[in-house]
């Protein structure tokens, strides 16, 4: 196959990958453009092998000038077939097993998978060219390739322990860690440029390597559980490690791809902190939720009035409309699918129920609404914050299950206050409110939620998927 | 910081300055098209960001095949292997994800039981 003629395909499957990230507009069409981006990519890896099996003039262009190769030996191109084999596999088991709760795990799995291969990719490339190389290929070799692609593979998998509870979620911080990180990532910048100056001596390459691993371990160390939204999104990011080996290989199609995931992966960080109204500096170096805030102990004890499940279902079946905000705590205690429950219910008493989702609900960006739609509530009741606030005036029932800061009013009113200039769902202004809740403990901001103790408050106390299954036999006895 | 303008004349030096040019380009259509992503595709987003991340595959089929020391090899065909899962995983939970998201009409899907809709 000719170059021309694989360029051709390659930018063929590049714009199949832009229509298909276009039609992720719209839960109608998004279906259709995950099956335009898996065309593209079978168009892409398909181009690669017959070209590497042609073993052409223009391949060997990409060799450095050993021109006496005649295409890859029958062993080398079953080895690739084989790991192909295996990789399918694998993704193939991993896709269908995971359950939708684990999703934040497996994206930060697969997160850290693509950052080892673009690491080990930038080392092979590395020992390839070696002296050859010119001066600025070899430097994206090393901090494109050598360096996201380690860190991000250590800093997803730190990720990946954290949301998989292997190691404690809160953040861990000791001192001069800040001094540390910057330290690691300086000397892994130096030995990339040392290898720059120096190609042969692959070593320096090594030890940028082993030295963004030990940078992306403790750069994920400090950031706690309720942070991993950002962290996830941020690491979508590097997906840039890829443009850095399409960069060096020449290759459209790794370079467009790996530029579009980065794209998304600046967007979505953009959105979560907005979401937290933090800066993304706050996020990453801040430790937030490390106990400093102790305003909640040093409140003066309110009454608070806990009810029952029977008061609580009274209300609710006497309403017209009732918004529901799912939390973290919900997917925790894995009601999703008693929460649909009582809402056919509430529905087949012609009372409306829609769904308010905050953007940071959950553990990763857009989590809450993928287990609501497991449980068959359709998307059109999935409400972002920006359509449901205005609605909340008119709702006779606010249900907040397993949520605490993102419906906090204080974040409107008290500048002092950590979260003050956070967008918050206006769970306040609905008639009644009723919030489901282990216990009075504040959220992971530790700050004291006045919601919790208005007069139009009833607060259900316990376990979320038992309390919503009282309410769900209440409501049908009713 | 006298490091820094001789980086940018190698840089500028370099052979290809097109790839350059692409990523800039690319990064700028990237930016446009996601933001038209609503937050209730979020997660199927970053997911299929994850499949495309395995586009890494075609980089490492190329440095396998061309690889001529046994060292190189091996690392390039154990990153086959990883981008295989990212390809391979990426893009079967992004479909099993979407296949969730129903109109209201639609009729509900059987088994709602997590693990079990993936078929």
């Amino acid at each position: 196959m000719s170059f021309d003629v694989a360029r051709l395909l390659y930018l063929v499957a590049s714009v199949l990958f832009i229509l298909g990230l276009r039609a992720q507009s719209g839960p109608r069409t998004a279906r259709l453009g995950n099956s335009l981006s898996i065309v593209g990519m079978l168009i892409a890896v398909g181009t690669a092998l017959a070209s590497v099996l042609s073993g052409d003039a223009d391949m060997r262009a990409l060799l450095s000038g050993n021109t006496a190769w005649a295409g890859p030996s029958t062993g080398r191109i079953l080895a690739i077939v084989a790991a192909m084999a295996l990789g399918t596999a694998a993704g193939w088991v991993l896709a269908r097993r995971v359950e939708m709760t684990a999703m934040p795990q497996m994206v930060a799995l697969l997160h850290g998978l693509g950052g080892l291969a673009a690491a080990l990719v930038s080392v092979a490339e590395g020992l390839h060219y070696g002296a050859d190389e010119s001066v600025a290929r070899t430097l994206v070799t090393g901090l494109g390739g050598v360096v996201l692609g380690g860190a991000t593979f250590a800093a997803s998998m730190g990720a990946f322990a954290k949301l998989q509870g292997l190691v404690g979620s809160a953040p861990f911080v000791f001192r001069g860690q800040r001094v540390l990180n910057a330290v690691l990532l300086a000397l892994a910048v130096a030995s990339c440029f040392l290898f720059m100056s120096d190609p042969a001596a692959i070593g320096w390459l090594v030890a940028a390597l082993v030295l963004a691993l030990a940078f992306g371990v403790l750069f994920v160390a400090p950031i706690g559980g309720a942070d991993m939204p950002v962290v996830l999104a941020l690491l979508n990011a590097s997906g840039v490690a890829g443009s850095a080996t399409g960069y060096i290989l020449k290759n459209d199609v790794l370079i467009v791809a790996g530029a579009l995931v980065g794209a998304s992966g600046i967007i979505l960080s953009v959105i979560m902190c907005r979401a937290m109204n933090r800066s993304l500096a706050n996020v990453l170096f801040g430790a937030f939720g490390t106990g400093e805030g102790g305003a909640a102990s040093s409140t003066p004890q309110k009454s608070v009035k806990g009810y029952s499940a029977v008061d609580a279902a009274v209300l609710l079946g006497n309403a017209r409309s009732v918004i529901i905000i799912p939390g973290y705590g919900l997917a925790v205690a894995q009601a999703q699918h008693v929460v649909k429950e009582l809402t056919d219910l509430l529905e087949k008493r012609n009372v409306d129920v829609k769904f308010a989702v905050h953007p940071v609900a959950g553990r990763m960006p857009g989590h809450m609404n993928v287990l609501l739609a497991e449980s068959n509530v359709p998307y059109a009741q999935l409400l972002d914050m920006e359509e449901v606030n205005p609605l909340f005036e008119s709702a006779d029932v606010a249900l907040v299950v397993g949520a605490n800061d993102v419906v906090n009013p204080v974040a409107r009113s008290d500048k002092g206050s950590p979260i003050y200039g956070m967008p918050i769902l206006d769970a306040d202004k609905a008639q009644n409110v009723i919030i489901l809740k282990r216990s009075l403990a504040s959220g992971f901001a530790g700050i004291d939620n006045p919601l919790f103790y208005d007069d139009k408050t009833m607060m259900l106390f316990g376990d979320a998927k038992k309390t919503l299954m009282a309410l769900v036999s209440e409501v049908k006895a009713s | 910081m006298s490091a820094a303008p001789s980086v940018l004349a190698c840089l500028a030096a370099s052979s290809n300055l097109d790839g350059l040019l692409v990523f800039v380009l690319a990064t700028f259509v990237g930016f446009e098209v996601i933001r038209r992503v609503p937050t209730l595709l979020h997660t199927p987003l970053m997911s299929v960001g994850n499949a495309i991340c395995g586009i890494i595959l075609v980089g490492a089929i190329i440095v396998g095949a061309i690889a001529q020391g046994a060292a190189e090899a091996t690392l390039a065909i154990v990153s086959v292997a990883l981008a295989t899962v990212n390809v391979v995983g990426g893009f079967l939970v992004t479909d099993r994800m979407l296949k969730m998201f129903r109109r209201k009409q639609d009729p509900p899907r059987k088994g709602t039981g997590a693990g079990k809709d993936a078929s």
